[in-house]
């Protein structure tokens, strides 16, 4: 189910502003890469590019080449409406739709593209989802309320469960803990853990701890100043960032002497 | 200096020095409603001079008592206070007027006879029999109920799905170009349109299109949408706004389409918001009579068909029975009709004022935790 | 599912988005559209007036000499009506902002919006039955002790149907309108600069003047003009209440008319040249007001990019 990621000379503008300049970083598939940086470095906005979520910004584009298993994602012909179904997010602020019960948010990715689904499916569907997300036992007497009157931990699982329910090979998750408690936080960092058996996991960061719990290769952003463009300054396996990283700036961040 | 302590926690000493009691200003009420006794009667006594004259006295007492103890800035704002008060109880004095002068003029014309009776068959000689005999008056206002109905329903037929859409357009898909700001800025322009004009613009245009003189509820329907669509743009558009990004791009991030998203995930948390608008829309057109005088047309029977024909509304029933009555010698079996419909339409935009509300609360989405 | 491509598909569900924009888009220019079109059929319409003989116009003098009392009329009324909505409107929004107890003030905003509700025709109703009558004597005691003021020129109207009248029931029907909005922008006054009069020792009036005030002037003002649009623009209650006639500087005596009124009263029964004329009529009520709200709006806009809120 899980693919690999090859980004080749990336540059992410807004408007006229280049605000990522020149990534290139391979993501193997089975694993868990985090992107750690500074406020402003540019590695949410690069995340985005992976599923081409950036396009909902009015005046972002991208040059170079995002290729998921070999395929481009920025080729001709490419709908980034299917991209996305492959590329799936989760978000800094659990988000399910107030209007859905918590059965209809998981189903939410399968019913709003109008596919047909029989109801024993659907089931199993919603059951092998929640599962995935650590939340089926939690939830599994009250799948008609609404998704709004859950935790905010147990929100992001089932942002989590709606995310995996249109089977994605790779899920995006744009600092998916910073909303919420340290429990429901470790809750969310077993998950990710799980989910690696099945999926390329990219996770987005302010918590280097985090990082260095849940993620097997790490990727550090930075910028050299305002207005100036977000680049990578290293991409390693996780222990060799944060015990012996090979630049000084990667040094200093992960030892907290900025940042 | 050396015994400010004992100052403080001695009351009536400077914090409490040149203040007046809380009780002031009911002794000063209670000053100015006998002065104001006193001076009403002088000039002969009615409840309206007396009230003038309290309220005149109260406001001038209260201002010269603090300025004397309290000094003038703080007269300066009891004066304020009193006048932005007196504000608020002047402003209700309509409202209560109008709503009791309806309920008390109204109730008794108003039998199941009259909701369900048009004019028709109904002249002069009716009504003078009526007051001859004093008996119950004649007639009623049901052609102008369905004409009031019909009219608002084609009006909303038409409304909804261009300022709905329009809506749409102005918040998920405009990128504050050109376009984008010149329907804003009209749609704005159009809230201020007089509905007269509006009426006269249906009445020019089908009077061009299908002959002079084209009088039939729809014409009317189409001078109300005029009125309609820009409020319906500008509520749906407040309440689009309102819908979280997060909740789009959670959609997008499931690869589904915009338009989906936006039928399915925007539209659908706000409905609330978007029927309520709807709503009140509907209650503000369907007191309109300016346009309907030129629109529609006025008879005495009733018509269904909203495509031919002249219609009555009640509106416009209301404005004839007063300014043309049924009978010119006997007024009062057309004052009556007149003011029991006005009790009905006031009814109507209360009832759709209140449901607006209600659908508000009822469909909003439950968020609670 | 692992092993479909990211191309190939998608192609009909493209067709989808574009149509839905298109929609979109088309209600959007229809709005302009329709705005457009009333400008052309009431010009259309109007046109034979302007081509007409001056002596076959109403009043035998011409569009201009015909026009010209109505639009006078209109403006006195609206202006009548602003002298008393606007100090009043401002008041009732100031005590519902900042005067009333915080409990109470939301249930007396949708009071005071409920005189937003009650139709125009029943404005007129009560204003033809329960003010004008109502008004008589003052009006004489007007006329008697104030009579050298021109505006208040005796005889006074016996029936009480008065421009003054007309303009007392178009200021109730105005302030709502005037109350709704300014209320809004008293409310959004940034807290601290409240706060920081307050704490310098100033009266609970002296921080609105200071504070308050200066925030929101061009709103009130942008308020008062779109009070002033509905003013110009409002037909049943003069067309109800006013005993019309000529041009005359007493607003206590019957005469005067408004633009909307004169449309209304005559429009029924009007056909040919006088039809024309009457849409000519609406068509210079519809510049007057377009030009009030364009205004209005305009000052809107200047102040939300000045304050920076959006």
């Amino acid at each position: 189910m899980s693919k690999r990621i090859d980004v080749k000379d990336l540059n992410v503008y807004y408007g006229n502003f280049l605000a990522v300049q020149d990534v290139s970083i391979n993501i193997e598939p089975r694993s868990v890469t985090a992107f750690i940086g500074p406020s402003g470095c540019g590695k949410s906005t690069f995340l985005r590019t992976l599923n081409r979520m950036h396009e909902v910004l009015p005046g972002a584009r991208v040059e170079g080449e995002v290729l998921l298993d070999g395929e481009n994602l920025y080729g001709p012909g490419v709908d980034p409406v299917t991209v996305r179904s492959h590329v799936g997010m989760v978000f800094q602020r659990p988000n399910p739709f107030p209007t859905m019960s918590i059965r209809d948010n998981v189903l939410a990715g399968v019913k709003l593209n109008n596919k047909r689904i029989s109801k024993s499916d659907a089931d199993d569907l919603v059951e092998r989802s929640l599962t995935g997300a650590n939340l089926w036992k939690e939830v599994r007497d009250r799948l008609d309320k609404p998704g709004s009157g859950l935790s905010g931990g147990q929100q992001q699982r089932l942002c989590i469960a709606r995310a995996i329910a249109v089977s994605p090979e790779v899920i995006l998750m744009d600092e998916p803990c910073s909303a919420l408690d340290p429990i429901s936080t470790l809750a969310i960092e077993d998950l990710i853990e799980e989910l690696k058996s099945d999926y390329t996991v990219v996770i987005v960061t302010h918590n280097m701890q985090q990082a260095a719990r849940v993620s097997d290769k790490t990727a550090f952003f930075n910028i050299a100043g305002t207005g100036k463009p977000g680049r990578l300054i290293e991409y390693a396996d996780t222990p060799v960032i944060f015990s012996n990283p090979a630049e000084q700036a990667t040094e200093d961040y992960v030892s907290g002497r900025f940042g | 200096m050396l015994d400010t302590t004992s100052a403080l926690s001695r009351p009536g000493s400077l914090l409490t020095k040149n203040r007046l009691p809380r009780y002031t200003p009911w002794i000063v009420l209670a000053a100015a409603l006998i002065l104001g006794a006193a001076l009403s009667a002088l000039i002969g006594f009615s409840v309206t001079s007396f009230a003038i004259f309290t309220a005149v006295l109260f406001v001038l007492g209260g201002t010269v008592v603090t300025w004397i103890v309290e000094g003038r800035r703080h007269a300066v704002d009891r004066l304020a206070t009193n006048l932005v008060c007196g504000a608020f109880l002047l402003a209700l004095l309509p409202l209560v007027s109008v709503i009791f002068t309806v309920l008390v003029r109204g109730l008794p014309g108003l039998s199941p006879d009259f909701l369900l009776t048009s004019m028709g068959g109904m002249t002069g000689a009716v009504d003078n029999a009526t007051t001859d005999n004093g008996t119950a008056v004649l007639g009623g206002a049901y052609h102008g109920i369905v004409g009031t109905l019909l009219i608002t329903f084609w009006a909303t037929v038409i409304s909804v799905p261009v300022g709905l859409l329009a809506a749409v357009y102005l918040v998920e898909y405009s990128r504050g170009g050109t376009l984008s700001r010149a329907i804003t800025f009209f749609v704005d322009v159009m809230t201020g349109i007089p509905s007269i004009v509006a009426g006269l613009f249906a009445a020019a245009f089908f009077g061009l299109v299908f002959g002079p003189g084209t009088r039939t509820g729809f014409v009317a329907a189409v001078a109300l949408s005029v009125l309609m669509i820009p409020v319906v743009v500008r509520s749906t558009e407040e309440m689009l706004k309102i819908v979280p990004n997060e909740l789009r791009e959670a959609s997008y991030a499931l690869g589904v389409r915009k338009w989906r998203t936006i039928l399915k995930v925007v539209v659908p948390t706000a409905i609330s918001g978007i029927a309520s608008g709807v709503t009140l829309a509907i209650a503000r057109v369907i007191g309109e009579t300016a346009p309907l005088l030129v629109t529609a047309g006025f008879v005495n029977t009733i018509n269904f068909n909203a495509f031919a024909g002249w219609m009555s509304t009640l509106p416009t029933f209301i404005y004839r029975q007063l300014m043309s009555p049924t009978s010119p010698t006997n007024t009062d079996p057309s004052t009556q009709r007149a003011w029991a419909a006005a009790l009905i339409l006031i009814v109507m935009v209360m009832l759709l004022n209140l449901g607006a509300r209600l659908i508000a609360r009822i469909f909003a989405p439950r968020t609670s935790r | 599912m692992s092993s479909k491509s990211i191309t190939g598909e998608g192609g009909a569900g493209r067709a989808g988005d574009k149509i839905f924009s298109g929609i979109t888009v088309t209600a959007g220019c229809l709005i302009l559209f329709v705005l457009f079109c009333v400008a052309v059929f009431l010009m259309w319409q109007a046109l034979p007036t302007f081509m007409a003989d001056p002596a076959d116009i109403s009043g035998g003098g011409g569009f201009g000499r015909y026009i010209l009392p109505l639009v006078i009329g209109t403006v006195i009324a609206a202006l009548i009506a602003l002298l008393i909505a606007t100090p009043v409107g401002i008041g009732v929004a100031l005590f519902i902002s900042h005067y009333a107890p915080r409990r109470l003030a939301q249930g007396l905003g949708y009071l005071v919006d409920l005189l937003a509700a009650i139709p125009s025709v029943v404005y007129g109703a009560w204003g033809m039955t329960v003010l004008a009558p109502a008004l008589v004597g003052p009006y004489n005691w007007l006329a008697e002790n104030a009579g050298w003021i021109p505006i208040f020129a005796g005889p006074a109207s016996q029936t009480g149907k008065t421009m003054l009248t007309a303009g007392i029931v178009l200021s109730v029907m105005v302030l709502p309108i005037i109350t709704s909005l300014t209320r809004e922008i008293f409310l959004q006054t940034p807290k601290l600069h409240e706060e920081a009069a307050l704490a310098m020792g100033a009266t609970r009036w002296e921080m609105i003047r200071m504070a308050v005030f200066p925030f929101a002037r061009p709103g009130v003002i942008s308020a008062v003009m779109l009070g002033l649009g509905r003013a110009l623009g409002e037909t049943m209650a003069v067309a109800l209440v006013l005993s019309s006639g000529g041009l005359i500087a007493s607003l206590i005596r019957p005469g005067n008319q408004t633009i909307a009124a004169e449309i209304a009263l005559n429009f029924p029964e009007a056909f040919g040249l006088r039809l024309s004329e009457l849409i000519a009529a609406g068509l210079v009520l519809f510049l007057i007001t377009l030009a009030v709200n364009v205004v209005a709006r305009w000052i809107i806009s200047r102040h939300k990019e000045f304050s920076g809120a959006n």
